[in-house]
């Protein structure tokens, strides 16, 4: 793709979500749509960690441990140690990328479904955690966390006080939609720069990247430390919004949904968990109205999907031969 | 001590019947069937249905649900999973399409069973009581003999049968197995069957015991799992290994841990994780089979 069409994409896309969707949210009357948007938007971070360990050849089903203890970090923060919100939010990325720096030396180690399994066990293993710790309050949870509060600089209000607005529910999803922008660009600019290509060396041969001298133990716990650092984020931002946190917010579905959004959209697009996210999650919303039949709908339509598109939502393209897009 | 360790028994033999039918299926067509869980807690619903519902005796409940499952994962393998090995260019799409199935079945069982936690009556009642050294149920003992005897069962049928070699023929040289003359679309389905019908046929054992419910499907498959990463992936002495490995690392850590209240399983991972560190492959499982 050209430069002109790629700064024309962005250009649309920052113009429908932030001018067209409030427009429509507000013209239709439809205020549930902003929740399920910044769900969409705060999910699509997480997946986006998820592509990122596709990207070294890794399947990661584990991102759900990570949301739910960046969650837990900024709940615990905000509600016993009364720190701002927004310096929690940090916070819990970091807290989420050392944790993983220490699981991950040894189990990236591991590759294809052993990997997979291991990331799987952990999920369940962090929910556990939750429900044995005192300071995660067990299956109570933590709940009625207050709202992010104001952030000032030098006296200056960057972002005001959530519990004053007016609109509290337009102010998340800006958030959200802002956090997701700025982690997408992170993203794109990784894969494209030097350690993208070498992590593309890492998905396509780790024996011969390493006998041309690529220090792939320590790429691939970077790749897994900046998957995880999304997942916390994301799970802070979460626990802000719904203002609880319990040890069954994230679990085994979730980290099996985080890995469905990636191969939806396609593996080999920086936009595709997004686009992946947007589809799965508005899917299984409209089909809300179906009842006690929208799981078996739903995973029908998983099952009927992988039938015809096994190669994911993208492969389209390929199938109409216009190559992949870039 | 003694209750401990025949607790561990008594939990590893079921354990290694799950994970059994997990590493048969991943051995033959490389699939890692995420819904393994689900199809174990359908079988204990057929159980539970065929017992309780329609008041027949309980071994025609485990035999109902032997061949449900086995007819079930039979028709998965020939219509689902074969198509999207055809068709998709990466493997880990077949992983993508049992996670689908999981959903799937969850759903299905939903619809048909209910979210209620459902049992059968005991069927043998009494303690064995040996001192108060140990204390066992005879009901835990006989699912425990009839679990111990399956899993002896499986062992001949695939060491002495001709389905029995083929499978293992085909677990490791698909391509040279084929040009041996074994007819591979067959024994996959015939693998995966007989995969299916082992988590039936433990669904069926347990739902007198523990009973069933809906929830119980992911827990199950997540045990499997560290079942045969212990062991090694795709390896039935690794399976056999694995299941009662974490029986007893279970029984043990439940007393020994009880004071510090519910971390057993946090502990387990924990050591797994230090024992991937060693070895990757599990106990016995060939480096990246």
């Amino acid at each position: 793709m050209k430069n002109t069409t790629k700064i024309a994409g962005v250009g649309i896309f920052l113009l429908i979500v932030f001018v067209m969707v409030p427009w429509a949210i507000a013209a239709s009357g439809r205020w549930d749509f902003y929740y399920t948007l910044t769900s969409v938007a705060l999910l699509s971070i997480a997946s986006a960690g998820v592509w990122l360990t596709f990207y070294i050849g890794r399947i990661n089903i584990g991102q759900g441990a990570y949301t739910l203890a960046g969650g837990y970090v900024s709940a615990v923060l905000v509600t016993q140690a009364g720190v701002n919100f927004w310096l929690t939010l940090p916070l819990a990325g970091l807290f989420c990328a050392a944790l993983s720096v220490l699981i991950g030396l040894p189990i990236l180690r591991l590759r294809g479904v052993y990997f997979a399994m291991i990331t799987l066990v952990l999920t369940e293993v962090a929910r556990l955690t939750a429900l044995a710790l005192p300071i995660t309050q067990g299956a109570k949870g933590i709940t009625s966390i207050p709202l992010p509060r104001e952030l000032s600089l030098f006296g200056m209000t960057l972002i005001p006080d959530f519990a004053r607005l007016e609109n509290p529910k337009l102010a998340f999803y800006l958030m959200a939609v802002i956090l997701m922008i700025a982690s997408y660009a992170a993203l794109y600019r990784i894969v494209n720069s030097r350690l993208g290509h070498l992590c593309r060396s890492l998905q396509q041969n780790e024996e011969l990247a390493s006998s041309i001298g690529v220090n792939i133990s320590y790429l691939r716990v970077l790749a897994y430390a900046i998957s995880s650092f999304y997942g916390g984020i994301a799970g802070a931002s979460f626990v802000a919004i719904s203002q609880s946190i319990y040890p069954s917010s994230f679990q085994v579905a979730d980290s099996v949904n985080f890995m469905l959004n990636c191969f939806l959209g396609g593996l080999g697009f920086v936009f595709g968990p997004m686009l992946g996210t947007l589809v799965l999650y508005f899917g299984w919303d409209l089909l809300f109205t179906t009842g006690r039949y929208q799981l078996l709908i739903y995973s029908s339509l998983l099952i009927a999907l992988m039938m015809l598109l096994p190669n994911g939502l993208l492969s389209l393209n390929q199938l109409r031969g216009k190559g992949m897009r870039k | 001590m003694e209750q401990i360790l025949a607790n561990g028994l008594y939990l590893g033999a079921q354990y290694a019947l799950i994970a059994l039918g997990l590493t048969l299926i991943f051995s033959l067509m490389n699939v890692l069937n995420f819904a393994h869980g689900q199809m174990y807690v359908l079988g204990g619903f057929v159980t539970y249905t065929v017992v309780s519902q329609l008041g027949m005796p309980f071994i025609v409940g485990l035999l109902a649900s032997a061949v449900t499952l086995a007819v079930v994962g039979g028709l998965i393998e020939r219509y689902l999973f074969r198509t999207v090995i055809r068709r998709s260019h990466r493997e880990e799409s077949t992983m993508l399409l049992a996670a689908g199935i999981a959903f799937f079945l969850d759903a299905v069982i939903l619809l048909a069973f209910g979210e209620k936690q459902r049992g059968v009556p005991k069927i043998i009642n009494g303690v064995f009581n040996w001192d108060f050294r140990l204390i066992m149920p005879y009901d835990r003992i006989l699912i425990g003999a009839l679990a111990i005897a399956l899993i002896a069962a499986f062992i001949l049928f695939m060491q002495y049968s001709t389905a029995g070699r083929a499978m293992r023929a085909l677990a490791q040289d698909r391509v040279a197995a084929q040009l041996m003359g074994v007819d591979v679309n067959r024994y996959s389905t015939l693998g995966f069957a007989l995969g299916a019908m082992l988590a039936g046929l433990v669904g069926g054992l347990l739902v007198t015991i523990t009973g069933i419910n809906l929830g119980m499907g992911g827990p199950t498959s997540i045990k499997a799992f560290m079942m045969i990463m212990i062991g090694g992936a795709g390896v039935i002495s690794g399976a056999i290994a694995g299941g009662f490995i974490l029986g007893m690392m279970e029984s043990v850590g439940l007393t020994v841990l009880a004071a510090y209240g519910d971390i057993t399983y946090l502990a387990i991972f924990v050591l797994l994780m230090v024992f991937l560190a060693f070895r990757p492959q599990g106990l016995m499982g060939k480096p990246w089979g």
